[in-house]
């Protein structure tokens, strides 16, 4: 990469470059020096650390690395995807280990009256106590305790709306006081509302249809036949 | 210089660009570009395959080093089997679970085993979209036309044929699992414009498209009571004396030892390369992206198409250095965002072809348009605040939850400003030989997904890899379980390792890295 060429103007100016600093931050009880900024998993390989459980997709989509943190002098215990959090001083974190939660299995085809169903998949689910400790915990600011409430109502809708982002961290399942695993209602709710409640798209129906009728047939015959400069001329011709 | 300062000139020259269309290059100015400036036309970074069913091919040189490596597993090692099933699949992302389900549903004894967690993939972080051609005005000719442009006509025909006519009815499945694809007023399935595609046929679950797939494969392969082993990586493929495959060596990641599984046959679907980190590239793959099937399959003869051909993603964030690599998904640029130089100027069409827009990203750095960061990278502006612009406020919160959560959590608000990008290792366009069925060459061995090779060409198409996954998963899991009624159990041996061994030898290969990675060497030695 040729980077001297670039105007020497453009440059952005970069704390971690302009200062870098070294913060202290403890890990699982340990202190260590680390570049101030970098992720809390690029911390745990600074200081010499293999991470295989825990890391995942690193773009915080997957969440493996499910994080309990806190930061100096602050009592509160808070959560975060160490892939997608940077450390700062004074900062104190133990990844989360798995958590033995119960998810119930069906089979979604053969459900009858999934509103219903939700109560013997998930007995727990109406017990919630409103505690909000599951909302608290949860790193994608998901309103959890709030989806719970709604997956009882049975609308599913807004369940699956409100957790298109859960990431099945998991953290909102150990912080519950009724043994509830929210993330898992919340898929079950989701999926229902997907299977059984969702209009069907005609246009993908009459699509497939076309398909199994061979509707595109002789057009297939004269595509496949063309050798590769015909082919090109066609490709040229899209827009 | 501070950022914001930096950033004026897309503020300021936003209203001018919104006017102009620049047209897309023409086939002769889209050949020289990427020659000129495309990594997978960097030769020295390019070295010939020592020996092997690809030997003489040239590939980078970081797989090379892999292809060539050795194997962890010793020639003595005890091959009694710990678990005898009819098919084995190995990789627990969209490829691998949808393989897992049509094996079972055909009512074979499935094992799953994954590196890392089930769903902790590539495919979960998949925003963009799935390809579907379904409306009106689209087909499935034009999508496979559209999908040979973009492969510069290098896919395998056979192939991309069975992909796109069988697009619409695996949308079908994933709708009857309950996958909630975004819809149209009317009900039916909403359709966005993709790059290099001519018309808009990506299905959408917010910017969310492959975690709403993978969450729900993944609760669909618990719910069938799939047998299931998470922190298990293949390390080494099992033949019998005539060359095919009979099984896997595991390694349990928690406790090290190597675990033995005999199955008649065996789909691989371990992904992509994105952490060899090929050229330097920083990558936007998952930790467990490390081309392990491709080394294990080429041990066992297997062909190799199109590995010297790679998809750098045109926006790869550059900034802040915390996601560095992270993709920023081209859904903005589909939906209308400018790729914007130092000088305020756009420079390409940004909806033409990854390798065409990644090109002439570092055109633009490389003359001396870019922005630098002072860790060294440089980048341009992706103008995301255009958007909101164009379509009204809120656009972007609304379409893209996933970015914008992802910058903010750096304090960085991509409504507001612009965000700086350059090209990130995204993508392995070839892989393993194929049929229509995901047979490979070697015998009772089946490979789908990022893992496989020809249909994509020499450059994928945004949106035809989840695609791919559905398809080809389904077709690779459909017939492994029935060629495994048909066949007895193999006998396990390690000949193959034995003779590849003496291949290297014969071809002055020795002490090579061992192979599969597994996962890149991040933790600090010292
Ligand atoms: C950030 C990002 C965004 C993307 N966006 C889109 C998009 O919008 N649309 C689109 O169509 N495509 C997109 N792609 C591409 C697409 O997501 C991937 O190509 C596709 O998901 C690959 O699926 P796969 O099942 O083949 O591999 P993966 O999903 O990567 O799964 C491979 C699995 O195998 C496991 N594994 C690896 N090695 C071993 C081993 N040795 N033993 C056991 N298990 C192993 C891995 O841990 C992983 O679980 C995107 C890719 C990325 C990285
Ligand atoms: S809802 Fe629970 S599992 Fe989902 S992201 Fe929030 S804390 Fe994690
Ligand atoms: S933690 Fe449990 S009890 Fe508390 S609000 Fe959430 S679901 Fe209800
Ligand atoms: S590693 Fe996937 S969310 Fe952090």
């Amino acid at each position: 990469m040729a980077i001297e060429s670039v105007d020497k103007q453009n440059v952005i100016d970069q704390e971690e470059v302009l200062r870098p600093r070294m913060v202290s931050v403890e890990i699982a009880g340990k202190t260590y020096q680390v570049p101030e900024g970098i992720t809390v998993i690029k911390a745990l390989w600074y200081t010499g650390q293999e991470v295989i459980r825990g890391a995942g997709c690193l773009g915080g989509f997957c969440g493996a690395c499910a994080t309990y943190y806190r930061t100096k002098d602050d009592p509160k215990v808070r959560t975060c995807l160490a892939c997608s959090t940077a450390v700062e001083d004074g900062m104190s974190f133990t990844m989360v280990p798995p958590f033995p939660a119960r998810k119930a299995t069906y089979q979604m085809a053969d459900l009858k009256d999934p509103k219903q169903d939700l109560f013997t998949l998930y007995p727990e689910a109406p017990l919630c106590r409103n505690c909000n400790a599951c909302t608290e915990a949860c790193p994608q600011s998901i309103d959890v305790r709030e989806g719970v409430w709604r997956a009882v109502f049975g609308d599913f809708k807004a369940v699956s709306e409100m957790f298109m982002d859960c990431v099945m961290c998991g953290l909102c399942v150990p912080v519950c006081i009724a043994d509830i695993a929210p993330n898992l209602v919340a898929l079950y709710a989701s999926r229902a509302q997907g299977v059984f409640f969702t209009e069907k798209p005609e246009r993908l129906h009459h699509r497939i249809e076309e398909i199994e009728h061979g509707r595109y047939d002789t057009e297939w015959k004269r595509i496949l036949k063309m050798n590769e400069q015909e082919l090109t001329k066609v490709c040229a011709e899209l827009k | 210089m501070d950022i914001h300062e930096l950033q004026k000139i897309v503020h300021k020259t936003r209203d001018s660009r919104r006017t102009q269309t620049l047209p897309k290059y023409s086939p002769a100015e889209r050949d020289t570009l990427i020659k000129k400036y495309h990594p997978d036309h960097r030769e020295s970074a390019y070295r010939p395959i020592k020996f092997g069913a690809n030997a003489g091919e040239l590939t980078v040189r970081e797989l090379a080093a892999l292809l060539e490596g050795e194997s962890p597993v010793p020639d003595d090692l005890d091959l009694t089997p710990a678990h005898t099933v009819d098919v084995l699949v190995i990789g627990g992302g969209g490829a691998g679970c949808a393989a897992a389900l049509h094996a079972y549903a055909q009512g074979a004894k499935v094992l799953l085993a994954t590196k890392l967690r089930l769903g902790d993939s590539n495919t979960v972080m998949a925003q963009g979209g799935i390809q579907v051609a379904i409306t009106n005005e689209d087909s499935p000719i034009q999508h496979f036309l559209d999908t040979l442009k973009g492969g510069h006509m290098k896919n395998d025909h056979e192939l991309l044929k069975v992909m796109v006519e069988e697009g619409p009815s695996v949308a079908k499945w994933l709708l009857d699992l309950g996958v909630l694809f975004d819809r149209d007023s009317d009900g039916n399935l909403h359709v966005k414009k993709g790059g290099g595609s001519s018309k808009p046929r990506l299905l959408t679950c917010s910017d969310y498209t492959g975690l709403e797939i993978m969450r729900v494969l993944k609760d669909e392969v618990l719910n069938q009571k799939i047998q299931l082993l998470e922190f298990s990586a293949a390390v080494e493929l099992l033949s019998d004396r005539g060359g095919a495959c009979t099984g896997a060596v595991l390694r349990d990641l928690d406790n090290k030892r190597l675990v033995v599984v005999a199955a008649k046959t065996v789909i691989l679907a371990t992904g992509g390369i994105g952490r060899l980190h090929i050229q330097g590239f920083p990558t936007s793959n998952h930790y467990g992206a490390t081309g392990d099937g491709l080394a294990m399959a080429y041990r066992m003869g297997a062909k190799l198409l199109q590995v010297d051909t790679f998809q750098y993603h045109p926006t790869g964030a550059a900034y802040p250095e915390q996601l560095i690599g992270a993709l920023v998904t081209e859904g903005i640029r589909s939906e209308g965002g400018h790729l914007v130089n130092a000088r305020g100027e756009r420079f390409v069409n940004e909806l033409d072809t990854r390798d065409v827009v990644s090109s002439s990203i570092i055109r633009e750095c490389e003359e001396g348009r870019g922005i630098r960061t002072m860790t060294g990278r440089t980048g341009v502006w992706l103008d995301t605040p255009l958007l909101d612009v164009e379509q009204g406020p809120g656009t972007v919160e609304k379409h893209f939850p996933a970015m914008v959560r992802q910058y903010k959590r750096y304090g960085i608000d991509i409504t507001k400003d612009p965000v700086l990008t350059y090209p990130t290792l995204h993508y392995q366009n070839g892989g393993v030989q194929i049929d229509v069925n995901g047979k490979s060459g070697v015998r009772n061995l089946f490979v789908a997904g990022e893992t496989s090779g020809g249909l994509h060409g020499r450059n994928r198409l945004m949106g035809n890899s989840l695609l791919d996954l559905m398809v080809f998963g389904r077709r690779s899991g459909t017939t492994a379980a029935a060629q495994a009624k048909s066949i007895p159990q193999g006998e396990l041996t390690l000949e193959h390792v034995k003779r590849f061994r003496a291949d290297a030898r014969a071809h002055g290969v020795s002490g090579g890295i061992t192979s599969p990675m597994l996962f890149p060497a991040y933790a600090k030695k010292e």
